[in-house]
């Protein structure tokens, strides 16, 4: 009989921590020899600190999170690795009704579009500036989060200086669309169910989704205390592949209702299957009877979303130094650069004999529609991967990219 | 500016808790306690209170907010970080493990910190030990209850006396191998799906 591994992970109430949570329930973890237990925590800041300290040997974090970890920018972390990306997409920019009925007035469509929408919002401030009223406040889930960056990416693309002419706070995603209700934030960027969940309330209005501001761009990753994975190579590699099979079982519609059941135990969402189709089908309400059908909206599996690509976290990075999180030294390059792990994941998943992509980073933004490209194994379609600015970020010309976002602020 | 004693600010949502460390730092001399249970305006409460430690409790969903808002120096004058020392191992583990972490103002010596925390961490561990044991007595007092309704089904339907009926509940549980709460739950449960209830 073969060796049983016992691995304990961490994980948020949230529905991209699906793959991690079905790799359990499912069974697709035992058949690769591994007795996983999953805990649910309440906060980032307790997986961060578990997994310092050795309670969890891996946990779903936010894509960021590993990037800030290793940088030193919170306390209490030990360095950590990312060999798994736990999905692309799935997030939302929910605003309150009043300030959609004042973007609306302004020019603002129930399309999702993020330059139109940007106008109008934008517009709405400069009005509501005029008028001498204070600044809208909008919410992330955490200041190292693709909540904050790809919020903040938005409104400075559309001439909206996030740290100026609004206030950005912090609020667990549970507690957003209560606060978004009571009227203490006017806005937020968070996963779903969060953003539904306000449009089903009637006090939300989906003005636009990740999907669209930043193409099959990366939200959750699997980070791994980086003590713990050289420690235990075969045991990590085991798990990668038991993710592996999860993630294609999370992206089959077949199985998407038995996902759903699954997600709504008390254990884990404790939320009712429907609210979850929303994320599945990428079929939205948007608020006020619109609705939307989004392309690649979450993908837990399919366009390589598992691949731990570099050009992720090194863009992750390029905002951190855009926004006076971190300072762009060599050292800090450096590190940003080996905290996402490809090698361990094309490794780990070698002898499945599935398609990996050939390179660890790409240019982000340079595909326009879904391509098929050069991989190893059975065929490979990427992307699309655009940014809605047409902008694009090319991981071999970092110090330009960042001095780009530089002067583009100071004009502004 | 000298100190005499520290700015202590507890953020529990569990008052019971709260209030039995909040006494625990008064025993030791600890004057400037302030105990917080909700987090709404919190930015604002502390720029009044400018607390030295910040104890909170690992539950609250709230310590993402409240990390970022240490760090924001608008909030609080001094930049604030997390547990006594980073090299502490043991002190940090200790915390973790009774379910309640610290934050300090940078550059605090660590000696004035750790009786602070130690003293969160036996409380938080009293505490724990507390509700356990509450819990025991009350799952007691459930089996009690059970076991008397027991008792009175077979009082009623065989004609026992009070101490037949216990001996014969008893002595079931004796030959199963089982707890008498469980026997006793068992009857109540059959007696309840097959009849009219004979207990009410």
């Amino acid at each position: 009989m073969s060796m049983r591994h016992q691995i304990t992970a961490g994980f948020m109430p949230l529905f991209d921590s699906a793959v991690l949570v079905a790799a359990s329930e499912l069974g697709f973890a035992a058949r690769e020899g591994i007795d996983l237990t999953l805990h649910r925590e309440t906060s980032w800041a307790n997986i961060r600190d578990r997994i310092a300290i050795g309670h969890f040997d891996l946990a779903h974090m936010l894509g960021p999170m590993p990037l800030a970890c290793n940088l030193g920018l919170t306390p209490l972390a030990s360095e950590t690795i990312v060999p798994f990306s736990l999905g692309l997409g799935g997030n939302c920019v929910t605003i309150s009704k009043a300030v959609w009925a004042g973007m609306a007035a302004l020019g603002a469509e129930a399309d999702l579009d993020p330059a139109r929408a940007g106008v109008a919002l934008g517009a709405f401030i400069r009005e509501r500036a005029t008028a001498g009223r204070e600044p809208l406040r909008f919410a992330v889930v955490h200041p190292h989060s693709g909540h904050n960056y790809e919020l903040r990416y938005w409104l400075a693309a559309c001439g909206i200086d996030p740290d100026r002419a609004i206030e950005i706070v912090i609020v667990p995603p549970p507690f957003m669309a209560d606060a978004l209700a009571a009227g203490r934030i006017d806005g937020y960027c968070v996963g779903e169910p969060w953003n539904s969940a306000a449009v089903a309330a009637g006090t939300g209005h989906i003005v636009t989704v990740k999907a669209l501001l930043w193409k099959n761009s990366p939200e959750k990753v699997i980070g791994v205390r980086k003590t713990w994975a050289e420690e235990n190579p075969e045991v990590l590699a085991a798990l990668l592949r038991a993710l592996h099979h999860s993630a294609r079982w999370c992206q089959d519609p077949v199985n998407h209702a038995e996902l759903a059941a699954v997600m709504a135990q008390p254990g884990f969402l404790g939320l009712p299957p429907a609210m979850q189709m929303p994320i599945l089908t990428g079929h939205l309400q948007l608020g006020g009877g619109a609705e939307r059908d989004i392309d690649d909206f979450f993908l837990p599996f399919d366009k390589a979303a598992n691949f731990p690509w570099k050009s992720h976290a090194l863009w992750f990075y390029t905002q951190m130094v855009r926004w006076g999180h971190v300072a762009h030294t060599p050292e800090n390059l450096a590190i940003a650069r080996d905290c996402y792990r490809p090698d361990l994941y094309r490794a780990a998943l070698k002898p499945l004999g599935v398609a990996l992509p050939g390179a660890n980073a790409k240019v982000e933004g340079a595909l326009k529609v879904a391509t098929a490209v050069g991989a190893t194994g059975a065929g490979l379609v990427l992307g699309p991967d655009g940014f809605f600015d047409g902008q694009i970020f090319d991981p071999d010309e970092i110090d330009a990219y960042i001095a780009r976002q530089k002067s583009a602020r100071a004009e502004a | 500016m000298v100190r005499s004693s520290l700015a202590v600010l507890v953020i529990d949502e569990n008052r019971i808790r709260a209030s039995i460390i909040e006494a625990g730092l008064r025993e030791a001399g600890h004057q400037q306690v302030t105990v917080i249970h909700d987090v709404t305006g919190i930015a604002r409460r502390i720029a009044e209170i400018e607390p030295d430690v910040i104890v909170i409790d690992l539950e609250n969903p709230n310590r993402d907010m409240l990390e970022n808002m240490f760090q924001l120096s608008r909030a609080v004058k001094r930049p604030i970080a997390m547990f006594v020392d980073r090299s502490d191992q043991a002190s940090i583990e200790a915390a973790v493990d009774a379910g309640v972490s610290a934050y300090v103002v940078d550059g605090l010596r660590q000696e004035r910190v750790k009786p602070i925390l130690d003293m969160a961490v036996s409380r938080f561990n009293a505490f724990s030990r507390m509700a356990r044991e509450l819990e025991e007595a009350r799952s007691e007092l459930e089996s009690r209850k059970v076991i008397d309704r027991a008792k009175g089904i077979l009082m009623k339907s065989r004609g026992l006396s009070e101490e037949a009926a216990y001996t014969l509940l008893r002595k079931t549980a004796m030959n199963q191998n089982r707890k008498i709460s469980d026997i006793a739950q068992s009857l109540v449960t059959a007696a309840g799906l097959l009849g009219p209830a004979e207990d009410e």
